[in-house]
């Protein structure tokens, strides 16, 4: 795949509250913006857990956008107050794993935002398009492969 | 009448299983009244061909320790699943991965360059590392091939069960050799694949003895940092401690002594991830008025992969670093 057929694949964790309705107005108010997010609609985005990241890199997600409403603005309160302590420890973590911390963004984006949802969505695909695949499944379980038997064999009993 | 076939094998692990085994005291001679040993590289001098030698299925009880990480460990794992009629993943390396598994951060060419050049007490200006095949007078010597990534017993193959535990606890290996003893000698059903043996299906905190209160933090320890409390939470004085996210089984033995939980027993049932659940439960305890202010504290978690992943990297979602 050359480096400008490669198309983003990207997951958002969406709070019902406030990002997806910020989506839906993006949408209604025909805001142009990259096709290449898949929105999931979560009850809060602190229901996001570091578990729904890693699952959605480890299935083949290019990019994670995490969005939520404003602080202070949180339907259950605080809730958004988790995902703000989670974000760093999981940037520092994917560093950890080599993966480029940019690949996982957080936003808030409020119900009346459509206009931000779009352009953090096209910012976000325009990033992850400079960053290129990440391709966790395909690259880097490519040697989970059995090996041949005949040839363990050979290499330990000779 | 002969005794049913009982093997031990250690893969990448540090040998600390099986002088667990030894826990079980005198209950040792049971085994021994039970079982032919056929293979147990530590105790007794059967060879690989000793167990090529047997039929399928010979031997009933094969405890596996260790880590798959090279082509002898896959090899044996192989061998002593077609050889096995119950293959246990024993002890946090061969259930989890284990400590071998944070290897998966490298890859072997780096650690080959760690270990045989930029180790500071090495020196080795002629760049010499050792030879997967070697030629020598007498004949051919080879070394297994070092695998880039770590494996899991069950990553390799088919796995009957699992007991957990960096080293499992004696009373729990007991209780699982009492078991399949009392199945063998009374007759009755051994548990259904995939059973986690010789461990609860709660978390540590469950048998910890600490009292615990509301979880609120306001930034993180050392166990040396803060004054001695033989009572309090470990995690509500700052210390990360992994009980929370930690199979229970152990008896709480670290917590009880004030070290905090490193997590070997693994996940609890319904957790896939026990580091990615350690991070989000942290995040939750975290006390401070702003969502900036908790930001900043969980940042000050020096090494979020050492810590969660500390035994189960290699059985992760992300499994590994990429290279």
């Amino acid at each position: 795949m050359s480096a400008n057929e490669f198309e983003p694949r990207i997951i958002g964790f969406l709070c019902r509250w406030c990002s997806y309705n910020g989506a839906d107005l993006a949408g209604t108010s025909r805001m142009k913006y990259p096709p290449n997010l898949i929105p999931i609609k979560t009850n809060c985005s602190g229901r996001v857990e570091a578990t729904h990241v890693m699952k959605a890199f480890a299935d083949g997600a290019d990019g994670v956008l995490i969005s939520g409403c404003h602080p202070g603005d949180c339907h259950y309160i605080n809730g958004n107050w988790r995902t703000a302590g989670r974000y760093p420890m999981l940037k520092k973590l994917l560093e950890q794993l080599n993966i480029e911390p940019g690949r996982l963004r957080l936003e808030w984006v409020s119900a009346a935002e459509g206009d931000k949802w779009a352009r953090v969505v096209t910012e976000f695909v325009e990033e992850i398009r400079e960053l290129g695949p990440l391709d966790w499944k395909d690259e880097v379980h490519a040697e989970y492969t059995d090996h041949d038997a005949g040839e363990l064999k050979e290499a330990v009993t000779a | 009448m002969s005794k049913p076939k009982f093997a031990m094998y250690w893969a990448a692990a540090c040998g600390g299983c099986e002088i667990a085994v030894l826990q079980i005291k005198e209950k040792i001679l049971e085994v021994g009244e039970n079982f032919d040993i056929v293979f147990w590289p530590v105790a007794t001098d059967f060879k690989y061909k000793d167990v090529e030698a047997l039929a399928d299925g010979e031997i009933l009880l094969t405890l596996f320790n260790g880590a798959v990480r090279n082509s002898e460990n896959e090899y044996m794992a192989h061998l002593l699943r077609q050889k096995s009629q119950v293959l246990v993943a024993f002890g946090a390396c061969a259930a989890q991965g284990g400590i071998p598994g944070l290897a998966n951060v490298s890859n072997a060419a780096e650690i080959k360059e760690l270990v045989y050049i930029d180790n500071p007490s090495v020196l080795n200006p002629d760049r010499v590392f050792p030879q997967e095949r070697f030629e020598v007078p007498e004949g051919e010597l080879d070394l297994p091939h070092l695998y880039d990534t770590v494996r899991a017993l069950d990553q390799v193959e088919d796995v009957d069960y699992y007991i957990p535990g960096c080293p499992p606890e004696g009373p729990q290996i007991w209780a699982v050799l009492e078991t399949i003893i009392g199945v063998l000698k009374n007759g009755g059903d051994l548990p259904p694949k995939g059973t986690v043996l010789g461990a609860g299906t709660k978390s540590c905190c469950d048998e910890c003895s600490r009292v615990k209160e509301e979880k609120k933090i306001t930034g993180f320890k050392k166990p040396w940092e803060v004054p001695w409390d033989p009572e309090k939470c470990l995690l509500e004085q700052g210390i990360i401690c992994m009980g929370p996210v930690t199979r229970d089984g152990c008896g709480g033995r670290c917590t009880s002594v004030g070290m905090p939980c490193r997590g070997c027993y693994g996940p609890p049932p319904g957790v896939t991830d026990q580091g990615a659940k350690m991070l989000s439960t942290l995040a939750a305890i975290i006390d401070a008025d702003s969502p900036e202010k908790i930001a900043e504290i969980a940042a000050t978690v020096p090494d979020p992969l050492g810590t969660f992943y500390r035994f189960g990297l290699a059985k992760s979602m992300l499994r590994r670093a990429k290279v």
